[in-house]
């Protein structure tokens, strides 16, 4: 149906290529191979196709939403996807012929330098999967650049990014132990302290962790660097508008999930992976890279550059096998950057936090419900309830409020627990609507 | 610097000069000029062993990578730090300034069964 | 460039201190009266300041200077530029689907799981493989998964002496990267003299210690393993998992599914064959599928159905884990699910049929020009080579270059390795015959350049917003961020 040809269009083109028809040039299949019958449903025209997906759409409910856990509601302007979805950008190709792709090419370098800025790290590549593929990414590199294979994990990692950092290191030899928590929900440092040895390649530190708690991590940073280890740290990349960058704890490696910056929550992807490092592991970064060259006439000019690192150049030497990476994703980010500005951060972050804070006190007037309020938070916080979480989650379900994540998924003895977020997108009614709806649950 | 008739040469293109029990290794001027414009050099690390015929180290032009192999084994007692700020170097001057590196050799016998210049000269086929 | 309006100015150049773009409402405390000073930023991150508009005008200009598929002829070998069709985003993108939290109650997100679910169902019966997961993130992605899953089948076995990945050597890089991050040790074998698996070199490197061997079908010089039947055999009869990198999948689409020839995983390019945009480099999709026997221990979860209610609840305890944290790209995914209803049995082929009736149209009108590395019918995509020894000392990436001036983007160059001087032409099957023509009309054009005015080519391109770029010094001292 998106095929032009004519019957006569064919008919030249067959006569051009000297064949009576294209079953001709399909002779390099056996023929026990062709033409299988596929059992397809009938196929749908665009109005069709529009009025059935019009039908799901109409089957996803719409809940005022309370949950993070690594996926964040926060607000995008129009500008981004008003620009992003333009089919220049949008459906280019890599840019690897740089003449023509320098628009592309310097949205990434100005993606690069808003990351870098915002982190205050030296170095970042293009954009990896997800944040959960970053921190492997990061894992990886710590491993090759140390040469040790024992790697420290905060407990309180996000339980779905532990899978996949299981997943990825599994076949390579790597031990992964985890940093046990206390019982206010934050990193035992003293006992991670004496965790760490010769052969320690990295810790990996999440701050705010999967409970939303800062974590301190100045002494962790020392004391993983005093026996020659590394120290990586998974970040929330909007918080860094108000929050200490992780280079002024020395991280060698920050990671995140960049969905938070202009980018929808899509049931989950695309995403956008955001790996950073010290100047000193440039090269260890597997990954896209733009940077500025100059063309013959000494015109500024943008061009992907330390290609040699790639699977393309490498093959089986490469450190990643990355290829395409989420240049959407990013784009949206370094366009919701821009639209924000330093300012605008901090307007958004300090929102985030005031309507947080705002709701954990509204919740703790609630009788039989307590925050936990163990250590600092960004937008997200610990509820404990007087029935199990789950139990909560579909009360409120039943009044359109998608109220938190049921922390019973990931540790049994927190079945009483929910995860409950709140972003600038929430406003005074919606938090106390919430309240009023747990009032409802006992 | 190195001067390229009293060099001794691995099939793999790399050059070595002894002095004394140390070996200074870098690439022939046929290798600098297939590699073309060089962009990086991935310097082994001081204190490394490396046997014969290891990959120690990598030369990366824009469109490729190549490896080094340590022509005799020891251990690498110096790199060439001028490197990282110019790896240019290597193209301009493959037997002077844009050595690699140095390795103090274990087994000082390994330099015979290099080849000596001509010999090297004759496997580049024209 | 213009003088007085410095389009071409970075953001951070163009900022203002001051300026203010998109703002949002004011706090009524502080952060400081919530949290203490020590978690706080001390300093104010170097991002731009400047108003909406100038925002909107600045990424405006920097469209502009990209070529794209919406407006200029891609003919890439192995990505597979076809039209993205417009209907696609604005459905994906529908609000129900874009404002979904992956945590959300299922019962909330019934419409999201039910598209997924069909997908799966689809790919399925396009491929004619057990099961499949949406949850990689882009082909490379897909292959990591893919040999990723194989290695927890043969752990499972008991396979652990299986140490071994094969890759012809006219694979895609991120094959041989794929197997080295999964721990497997890469064995390279030369191709055939007419471009196909060497069975005898292939029978040479299989042993007890192979545990897949992974085959682009049709290959990366566009051409069918005919002794595909055979080729699986001796895979399978080695103890080995056969692998098929299925970039170039939109040469088989509805003309055979890859299980029939003994494939037992294979991954797909959402972003190539199911028409999803490109994006500049992503986001992609990259589904796995896999035969019965290898299917427990794909990653999870899968979406499954139980009556009519759709769910992740995916029992597989035997699943090699996750490959990201959530479910996939699911607005790719809706993408190419939206392409999948569009097409029946009898529609389906007509992309695969006339995919390849293009490339070969190509081939046979610069043939005695430009010719094939392989002078026999091709698939979807031909593979020229040129001797700049007869082309006055014009490189293939002369010729891409020189493309750029009139008007198209260049093919693929460079690959597969094994061809010399590599041009990798696949137009797909959406674009029109005077497209074709016109693409022809121009490389004849370049080639009668090659030989009567070769500098011109050389020193190509000429009429882009940038002449040719020293990678050289970029890659010397590189300048990655202001």
């Amino acid at each position: 149906m998106f095929t032009p040809h004519t019957t006569q269009d064919k008919k030249e083109m067959l006569a051009k290529i000297g064949v009576q028809n294209v079953q001709e040039l399909l002779a390099q299949i056996p023929q026990e191979f062709l033409y299988p019958a596929l059992d397809l449903p009938q196929a749908l025209s665009e109005a069709e196709l529009t009025a059935h997906v019009h039908d799901l759409a109409a089957k996803n409910k719409p809940l005022k939403n309370f949950i993070g856990a690594g996926a964040y509601e926060h607000f995008v302007p129009a500008a981004v996807s008003a620009l992003s979805s333009r089919g220049e950008f949008l459906t280019a190709y890599t840019p690897y012929q740089a003449e023509a792709s320098q628009g592309t090419l310097q949205t990434i370098y100005e993606f690069q330098s808003s990351i870098c800025a915002l982190f205050n790290m030296d170095a970042t590549t293009a954009s990896h999967y997800d944040g959960a593929t970053a921190l492997a990414e990061a894992v990886l590199a710590c491993t090759r650049i140390t040469g040790r294979k024992e790697v420290i994990i905060s407990a309180l990692l996000h339980p779905h990014y532990k899978e996949v950092l299981t997943t990825y290191t599994r076949h390579a030899g790597i031990t992964l132990t985890e940093a046990k928590p206390t019982a206010q929900g934050t990193l035992d440092v003293s006992a991670l302290k004496a965790q760490i040895s010769a052969d320690t390649a990295c810790v990996v530190l999440a701050t705010p962790n999967f409970l939303g708690y800062l974590e301190q991590a100045d002494e962790i940073s020392k004391a993983v660097h005093e026996k020659g280890g590394l120290l990586v740290s998974l970040v929330n990349a909007l918080a860094l508008g108000i929050l200490q960058t992780p280079a002024e704890y020395d991280a060698d490696f920050a990671v995140a999930e960049g969905q938070v910056l202009g980018n929808k929550l899509n049931f989950g992807g695309p995403f956008l992976g955001i790996l950073t490092a010290k100047k000193q592991y440039l090269r260890q970064l597997p990954g896209r890279m733009v940077g500025i060259a100059k063309d013959k006439d000494g015109n500024r000019s943008f061009v992907l550059t330390l290609q040699a690192r790639e699977q393309h150049i490498r093959r089986e030497k490469a450190a990643s096998n990355i290829c395409s990476n989420e240049a959407i994703c990013a784009l949206n980010a370094v366009i919701y950057l821009t639209l924000l500005g330093p300012q605008g951060l901090k307007e958004v972050c300090a929102l985030n936090v005031e309507r947080a804070h705002q709701l954990a006190d509204l919740i703790d007037g609630v009788k039989g419900f307590e925050v936990l309020r163990e250590a600092p938070f960004f937008n997200e916080f610990v509820v404990k309830c007087p029935v199990k979480a789950s139990a909560v989650i579909e009360k409120l379900a039943q009044q359109g409020i998608a109220a938190g994540y049921d922390l019973g998924q990931t540790c049994k003895q927190m079945e009483n627990c929910l995860l409950v977020c709140a972003t600038e997108v929430r406003t005074p009614n919606d938090l106390t609507a919430y309240a009023e709806a747990l009032k409802g649950v006992l | 610097m190195y001067n390229q008739e009293k060099c001794r040469f691995a099939q793999t293109h790399e050059w070595a000069f002894a002095q004394g029990d140390v070996a200074v290794v870098g690439i022939s001027d046929h290798a600098q000029e297939e590699i073309s414009d060089i962009v990086f050099v991935d310097l082994p690390k001081v204190g490394r062993q490396v046997k014969v015929g290891e990959n120690c180290c990598v030369i990366e032009s824009v469109k490729s990578a190549s490896e080094i192999y340590a022509p005799v084994s020891g251990e690498i007692v110096e790199v060439n730090e001028a490197l990282n700020g110019d790896p240019a170097l290597v193209n301009r001057e493959a037997h002077g300034n844009g050595w690699l590196f140095k390795i103090k050799m274990t087994n000082p016998a390994e330099m015979d069964e290099l080849l000596d210049f001509n010999a090297y000269q004759g496997t580049l086929g024209k | 460039m213009n003088e007085f309006l410095k389009h071409n100015e970075l953001s951070i150049e163009k900022s203002r201190a001051g300026r203010r773009g998109v703002r949002f409402a004011q706090a009524e405390k502080q952060v400081n009266d919530y949290l203490p000073e020590n978690c706080l930023r001390k300093d104010t991150p170097r991002l731009p300041e400047m108003s909406e508009f100038d925002v909107v005008r600045h990424f405006t200009r920097l469209s502009q200077q990209n070529y794209s598929l919406d407006a200029q002829f891609y003919p890439l070998g192995s990505c597979t530029m076809k039209y993205n069709p417009k209907a696609y985003d604005t459905l994906s993108a529908l609000e129900p689907f874009a404002g979904a939290h992956p945590f959300a109650p299922e019962s909330a997100v019934q419409g999201t799981l039910q598209a997924l679910y069909e997908l799966q169902e689809l790919l399925k019966k396009v491929t004619g493989l057990a099961a499949f997961t949406l949850q990689p993130a882009a082909g490379a992605h897909g292959e990591l998964t893919g040999i990723l899953t194989a290695r927890r089948y043969h752990d499972a076995h008991g396979n652990t002496a299986r140490c071994e990945v094969i890759v012809p050597d006219t694979a895609h890089g991120t094959n041989p990267a794929t197997a080295n991050m999964a721990g497997y040790h890469v064995i390279n074998i030369k191709s055939a003299p007419n471009g196909c698996v060497d069975k005898q070199a292939l029978a040479a490197a299989l042993s007890p210690k192979t545990a897949v061997v992974m085959l682009t079908i049709p290959n990366t010089l566009g051409l069918f393993e005919t002794d595909i039947k055979e080729i699986a055999d001796m895979v399978h009869k080695a103890g080995a998992l056969l692998y098929m990198d299925g970039a170039n999948f939109n040469a088989l689409i509805g003309l055979a599914t890859p299980a029939d020839f003994g494939v037992d995983i294979m991954h797909l390019n959402i972003h190539k064959t199911f028409a999803a945009p490109h994006g500049g480099g992503g986001p992609g999709a990259g589904p796995v599928g896999a035969a019965a026997h290898v299917a427990p221990f794909l990653p999870h979860p899968i979406v499954q159905k139980q009556g009519s209610t759709y769910t992740l609840a995916d029992n597989r305890p035997e699943s090699v884990g996750k490959m990201k944290a959530f479910y996939g790209n699911i607005a790719v995914c809706l993408r190419g699910y939206c392409y999948l209803r569009q097409f029946d049995a009898q529609t389906l082929k007509e992309i695969a049929e006339c995919a390849v009736l293009n490339a070969n149209y190509v081939r046979a009108a610069l043939k005695g020009k430009f010719n094939a590395y392989f002078d026999r019918a091709c698939m979807h995509e031909c593979v020229l080579s040129i001797d700049p020894h007869a082309c006055n000392g014009v490189h293939t990436a002369d010729v891409a270059k020189r493309l750029l001036d009139y008007g198209f983007y260049a093919p693929t160059i460079y690959f597969p390795l094994i061809v010399p001087e590599a041009i990798m032409i696949e137009p797909t099957e959406t674009e029109n015959k005077e497209m074709l023509d016109a693409f022809i009309a121009v490389m004849e054009r370049i080639f009668d350049e090659i030989n009567t005015t070769p500098e011109l080519v050389k020193e190509a391109p000429h009429t882009q917003p940038v002449k040719r770029i020293d990678e050289v010094s970029a890659a010397r001292m590189p300048n990655l961020h202001w």
